[in-house]
């Protein structure tokens, strides 16, 4: 079976929502709208209070190369702009909007995907503010528009789903096929890739079955079944399971002729082109042994996770953890009042007393459990000694800055040692330095 | 589920079920069969020996982490495993205030002096070992005691049945009751021609496919856990399986020994020497698998592991062959350790992606 080598095995724990069906949940009375739910610069709130907004509004407009345009997702009046709790970052501005009525939704062009020309598809993309939904949600349209003597061969889209608990995936490649592969078709037209592959892990034989059968009238589109290992969806191991290819370190997939996008921003992108709706709402995968029942919901962005959380059943009276995506790479959350959902939340994950990961770190015991698992092949243990005597220098020359921070090394370590923070710890004390560095050399000059 | 109550870490938020503790007390556990043969090949005074050894393990653990005011962990396990290795180092006549003082050295000194568990260069039990040998040579190279059911004695072992008297020189001679004693000596005597003949008899039937199975099977003399090869592999085995050992230090070490043994080994030429004979007897089982695999002090990385097993295999054969001991493993191992930071420097994976410089 298609793989890469290291990686680890998980408690995969999606027993407990891949069976519950897609649900659209009621349109939320507030939205709690971040203006920064992608990589890169924050969008520029261009409303204010008191403003009618309409389902699908822009309501902040990119702001630099790597940025998004946020759009409203309900209809409604603006009824404050400022600081709220933000999955990613913990607190970050916001546009609240509070819903006056049914959606009333903004009018963007439609277009046939069949007779699109590839060109334009970028810019709708960008226009629309899809990015991308496996979680890192970087901005689409910058993936799609390779610098012009870099050639794009294949477009892989990413419907492994490695991280334990989350289902969101599974079940838009269950229910909604159609569009998934009509997405695929724009990301290929739109990088001129002459293949397509979709990578499904085999712990999910219903989506693989429903995925082929979607592709199977085209030829140039094709579902490869990978083996379920974590992290098979991380996009370096997929393109090495998939074709063999190893991209360079510190290059991009482009790099062997590539793009990766997951399943989740193929219908985005589907929903903006054939629809002319902006990316307003996902897929939220509701679970975790915390909850007294789980759910995979069509959410709003800007419905809150205590919101999300109640109407999957509520958490139990024991909840102890919450985690806005997966376990593996999710976020731990503060708080879930007024806490959106974002362009970029997978999953909300609730862990009960017991189920969380708190033990106290102990002495690295140089057991190579972390060598043997980092798909990368880094030292791990090696890394982290040396962030904490503070020699970043070394660090970086032993590919730091290669990492993942997939937490592999971390799952596996005997000594529950935080590998993955001190890894954090290392890459931003290593920018700084760099940063000082290049700095001081552009002084000299 | 209030807000203030909420848990909040750094990914992953899910760990495996495993604990620095609970590889201890696996290694620890595996060794027990092996333990439970030795004492029903040596009696009930191996028990003493492994309680004055535990005793000591725990208390010199305990008593330096209170000094240092760091938290006491003799329950990981660590404390517990070191003491049973070097239990597995003794002679069986070995006194227990010997035993007692050299695992208090390997904890207090090459365990705690250098921070405890995870930052010793040298194997505790190694190092315990070795300060023994140079403390009190006497006891730690002589004093074997049969096992039950087995061989001592060299003319037990190589000559049987011969009562010639032009031998009676050579046995005098003898002054190790262990096969890697005699086959040394042995070898040794080869060179002069009034023994040239007795001496090729005794390394003939030191090789013989009896003394193999002797050997394996625990009917020779030597320390505790150096005369029950069968179980220390068993052990071993069962780690591998459980991916708590890695495969490359015993096979790369073992195999190098195995090699060089066949084809230097012998005395009627090259490859005429037995393999099996070399790793069954003496310390390489209990070393390959639970000393040089250590994983403290022994490289993390693939490359580095192999590195390590056959440099430990050369130097094993080398000491065995040309040194002034009869058996080299702990020596090997100890002088290895040194290395390992070295080793894990340079024997580095290349990274995913990285093009060949």
């Amino acid at each position: 079976m298609l793989t890469f080598k290291g990686g680890v095995h998980p408690p995969e724990g999606k027993e407990m929502s891949e069976e519950r069906a897609l649900e659209t949940l009621p349109l939320p009375d507030i939205a709690i709208i971040p203006v920064s739910q992608h990589i890169g610069a924050p969008a520029e709130p261009i409303v204010k209070i008191g403003d009618r907004v309409k389902s699908g509004q822009k309501i902040a407009k990119s702001a630099g190369k790597i940025s998004a345009n946020i759009h409203s997702s309900v209809t409604g009046v603006v009824k404050a702009v400022g600081a709220y709790p933000n999955p990613v970052s913990g607190k970050g501005l916001a546009v609240v909007v509070e819903r006056t009525g049914e959606d009333d939704w903004f009018d963007y062009p439609a277009y046939d995907p069949d007779a699109i020309e590839g060109s334009i598809i970028a810019g709708i993309a960008e226009e629309m503010g899809i990015v991308g939904m496996g979680g890192a949600t970087f901005p689409t349209h910058v993936k799609i528009t390779p610098p012009p003597w870099k050639k794009v061969e294949y477009v892989i889209l990413n419907g492994a789903e490695c991280e334990p608990f989350l289902t969101c995936d599974d079940r838009i490649m269950r229910e909604r096929p159609a569009g998934i592969v009509t997405g695929l078709r724009l990301l290929m037209k739109a990088t001129g890739a002459a293949r397509g592959y979709v990578g499904i892990e085999h712990n999910k034989p219903a989506a693989i079955a429903s995925m082929e059968k979607a592709c199977s009238g085209f030829d140039d589109i094709e579902v490869k079944r990978v083996k379920t290992k974590y992290p098979q969806g991380a996009e370096k191991q997929l393109i090495d399971s998939i074709l063999g290819r190893k991209v360079p370190n510190g290059g991009l997939p482009l790099d062997v002729g590539v793009v990766v996008h997951n399943v989740g921003t193929a219908y985005a992108l589907y929903d903006a082109v054939v629809n002319g709706r902006p990316l307003v709402e996902r897929a939220v995968t509701v679970s975790g042994g915390g909850m007294k029942g789980t759910a995979n919901f069509i959410a709003r962005v800007g419905d809150t996770f205590e919101n999300l959380i109640a109407r999957a059943g509520g958490a139990k009276d024991n909840a102890a953890e919450v985690i806005s995506g997966g376990p593996m790479m999710g976020f731990s959350q503060f708080t879930v009042k007024d806490l959106p959902v974002t362009k970029g939340t997978s999953g909300i994950l609730v862990f009960e007393e017991g189920e969380i990961a708190d033990q106290p770190a102990a002495n690295c015991i140089s057991c190579a459990s972390c060598v043997d698992v980092c798909p990368m092949k880094l030292l791990p243990a090696r890394l982290v000694a040396l962030v904490k005597n503070g020699r970043y220098g070394e660090s970086g020359d032993m590919n730091l800055m290669a990492c993942i921070e997939c937490g592999s090394c971390a799952f596996v370590c005997p000594a529950k040692i935080p590998i993955v923070q001190y890894v954090r710890l290392g890459k931003t004390s290593l920018r700084k330095i760099m940063a000082r560095e290049k700095a001081a050399k552009g002084e000299a000059k | 589920m209030t807000d203030n109550r909420l848990f909040v870490s750094t990914s992953p938020h899910i760990k495996k079920n495993i604990s620095v503790a609970k590889v201890m007390w696996v290694v620890f556990i595996s060794l027990i069969p092996a333990f439970m043969h030795t004492v029903y090949l040596f009696g009930v005074r191996t028990l003493w020996v492994a309680l004055a050894a535990l005793a000591a393990a725990l208390a010199s653990e305990a008593a330096m982490e209170l000094l240092f005011r760091k938290k006491v962990t003799v329950s990981d396990g660590s404390a517990a495993l070191t003491a049973i290795l070097i239990v597995f180092n003794m002679p069986p006549q070995i006194e227990l205030w010997k035993v007692a003082l050299g695992t208090a050295f390997a904890v207090i000194v090459a365990k705690q002096l250098f921070g405890g568990l995870g930052y010793n260069i040298f194997n505790p039990a190694l190092a315990g070992r070795a300060f023994l040998v140079a403390s009190y040579p006497a006891s730690m190279t002589s004093g074997w005691t049969a096992p039950k059911g087995g061989l001592l004695s060299i003319s037990d072992m190589a000559f049987g049945v011969i009562n010639d008297p032009a031998t009676a020189k050579f046995v005098e001679t003898v002054t190790s009751a262990t096969p890697l004693g005699a086959i040394k000596t042995a070898k040794a005597a080869i060179s002069d021609p009034a023994l040239k003949d007795t001496a090729v008899k005794a390394v003939d039937t030191l090789f013989s496919s009896g003394m193999t199975e002797n050997a394996f099977l625990g009917r020779i003399g030597g320390c505790f856990g150096e005369i029950t090869a069968l179980f220390i592999l068993l052990g071993g085995l069962a780690l591998i399986i459980m991916k708590i050992v890695d495969w490359r230090i015993p096979a790369g070490y073992l195999g190098t020994v195995a090699a060089l043994s066949w084809a230097f080994g012998g005395i009627h030429g090259l490859f005429t020497g037995n393999p099996l004979f070399y790793l069954f007897t003496g310390g390489l089982m209990l070393g390959a698998f639970y000393m040089a695999t250590d994983m403290v002090t022994s490289p993390m990385t693939r490359k580095g592991k192999w590195i390590f097993a056959v440099a430990l295999g050369l130097l094993t054969f080398t000491i065995r062959t040309w040194g002034g001991y009869p058996e080299g493993v702990s020596y090997s191992i100890l002088l290895m350790n040194i290395f390992v930071p070295l080793i894990d420097k340079y024997a580095v994976p290349r990274v995913l992606g990285e093009v060949k410089r």
